[in-house]
């Protein structure tokens, strides 16, 4: 045993911080992620695609209230799902910093879909059989809905990739623009490794073997090329984001901003 | 001391009164009938617990179902019984009772059927029979239909368009 091990009866504040915020990380990349898709709304090319775009937003945002609610009561301090959502500001949100880049054209919202719906299928997967039973119940139901979602991103992908040239190239831009994000996946810091060490949250290292072996097989697929790695600066689910998740969410807490404490 | 007999009796009566609360989103289903209901069960202290579990975690119908309940549960007289959310195990369309599906397809919508996947392999869509002529000519048109659990499918056969209530 380390030296870090606590009484049962003696709860570790530096491990219940952590827990805090790991369930924190997967809420708001969630929440942030199906806000973008929300933005989708009314404007996509076809009515199947804005009915589809709406549902995985509905998806990730009921993903968002059960991980967010469930963070707001390992943190102890009073804040629940809608606490967290609408009365923070950008440097205390801990989504991965993919999630928040603007939509742009169809084929980067797709690319940018299908990027994080493999990340999510492995999180989830991995958190099936999690020491922490609340968590891996919330996995168990969310990784049902992400295989409809990863079968739906992956599927456009493939459409679009092998389409037109005009459409491939299109993707192949989105994904080349997008890749320097996916650094941030499955970089561990000390809060992965006390979830891994405490059979809360499964090894990073292994999450990445197999997302990287889904992406592969889908971009072939896909006729897609694959970018090289590049150096990443920003680490949202430290709180160091890019410029765009301020501007999302002052639309998104544009209420609660303009009358604090409003309830519908 | 917990009458058994009494008991019982408590649980039928709120089982029936569930049984009578219909799915906002498709009102031919009882929320027994889509199996959200999870328990009706009384504790060591004599109160009644009913468990609902959500279909879609992001389902909208969540809430309006949870406020149904809670309305009839108060109005039958069981304003004490606790409303609690399950969420383990998740939710399945397999927890659709036979005569959820009998209805589903009399209210037009194709029940979820076995993945017997369709040969053309488009990213294995189901083949699903038309809940109109029971032609099983019929292909996806979009994944996600008009809630969350349904998928979007039209009828080669007779061209109708319809709903497929998915396998989840």
């Amino acid at each position: 045993m380390s030296a870090r091990s606590h009484a049962a009866n003696e709860p570790d504040p530096a491990q219940q911080q952590a827990h805090f915020r790991y369930v924190l990380r997967l809420g708001d990349t969630s929440l942030v992620l199906g806000q973008r898709l929300g933005e989708w709304v009314g404007h996509a090319p076809a009515l199947e695609e804005d009915l589809g775009l709406a549902n995985l937003a509905l998806d990730l945002i009921g993903q968002a209230r059960l991980l967010l609610t469930y963070a707001g009561e390992l943190e102890g301090r009073g804040r629940d799902e809608d606490a967290l959502a609408f009365l923070r500001d950008a440097p205390e949100f801990a989504n991965l910093t993919l999630a928040e880049q603007p939509n742009g054209d169809f084929g980067q919202t797709i690319v940018r879909q299908w990027l994080l719906d493999a990340w999510q299928l492995e999180i989830y997967e991995g958190l099936l059989g999690s020491a922490d039973t609340r968590l891996g119940a919330i996995a168990a139901k969310a990784v049902k809905e992400t295989r409809y979602h990863h079968r739906f991103s992956s599927g456009w992908l493939m459409r679009l990739g092998d389409g037109t040239q005009e459409s491939h190239d299109r993707v192949q831009g989105a994904l080349d623009s997008l890749w320097r994000f996916s650094a941030e996946l499955f970089a561990a810091d000390d809060v992965d490794e006390r979830m891994q060490a405490a059979a809360i949250a499964p090894a990073p290292m292994e999450l990445a073997a197999r997302w990287s072996a889904r992406i592969d097989e889908d971009l072939r697929a896909a006729t897609l090329k694959r970018p090289a790695a590049q150096p990443y600066p920003w680490h949202g689910r430290r709180g160091v984001h890019t410029e765009h998740l301020g501007h999302m969410l002052t639309e998104m807490q544009h209420l609660q901003r303009t009358y604090p404490g409003v309830r519908w | 001391m917990i009458e058994p007999e009494a008991a019982a009796g408590r649980e039928q009566l709120i089982r029936t009164l569930l049984a009578e609360v219909p799915d906002p989103e498709i009102p031919v289903l009882s929320i027994v009938d889509l199996g959200i209901v999870r328990h009706v069960r009384q504790d060591l202290d004599g109160r009644w617990h009913v468990g609902i579990t959500p279909t879609y975690s992001g389902c909208p119908a969540t809430e309006v179902i949870r406020i149904a309940v809670r309305t009839a549960l108060d109005a039958g007289g069981h304003a004490d019984a606790v409303l609690e959310e399950v969420l383990s195990p998740p939710w399945t369309s397999e927890w659709l009772t036979s005569a959820a599906r009998a209805k589903l397809k009399a209210f037009g919508i194709a029940p979820p059927e076995e993945p017997v996947l369709s040969p053309r392999r488009l990213w294995d869509a189901p083949l699903v029979t038309c809940p109109r002529c029971g032609s099983r000519a019929s292909e996806r048109v979009s994944e996600f239909g008009s809630t969350p659990c349904k998928a979007h499918y039209r009828c080669s056969a007779c061209q109708e368009p319809f709903d497929y209530f998915k396998c989840l």
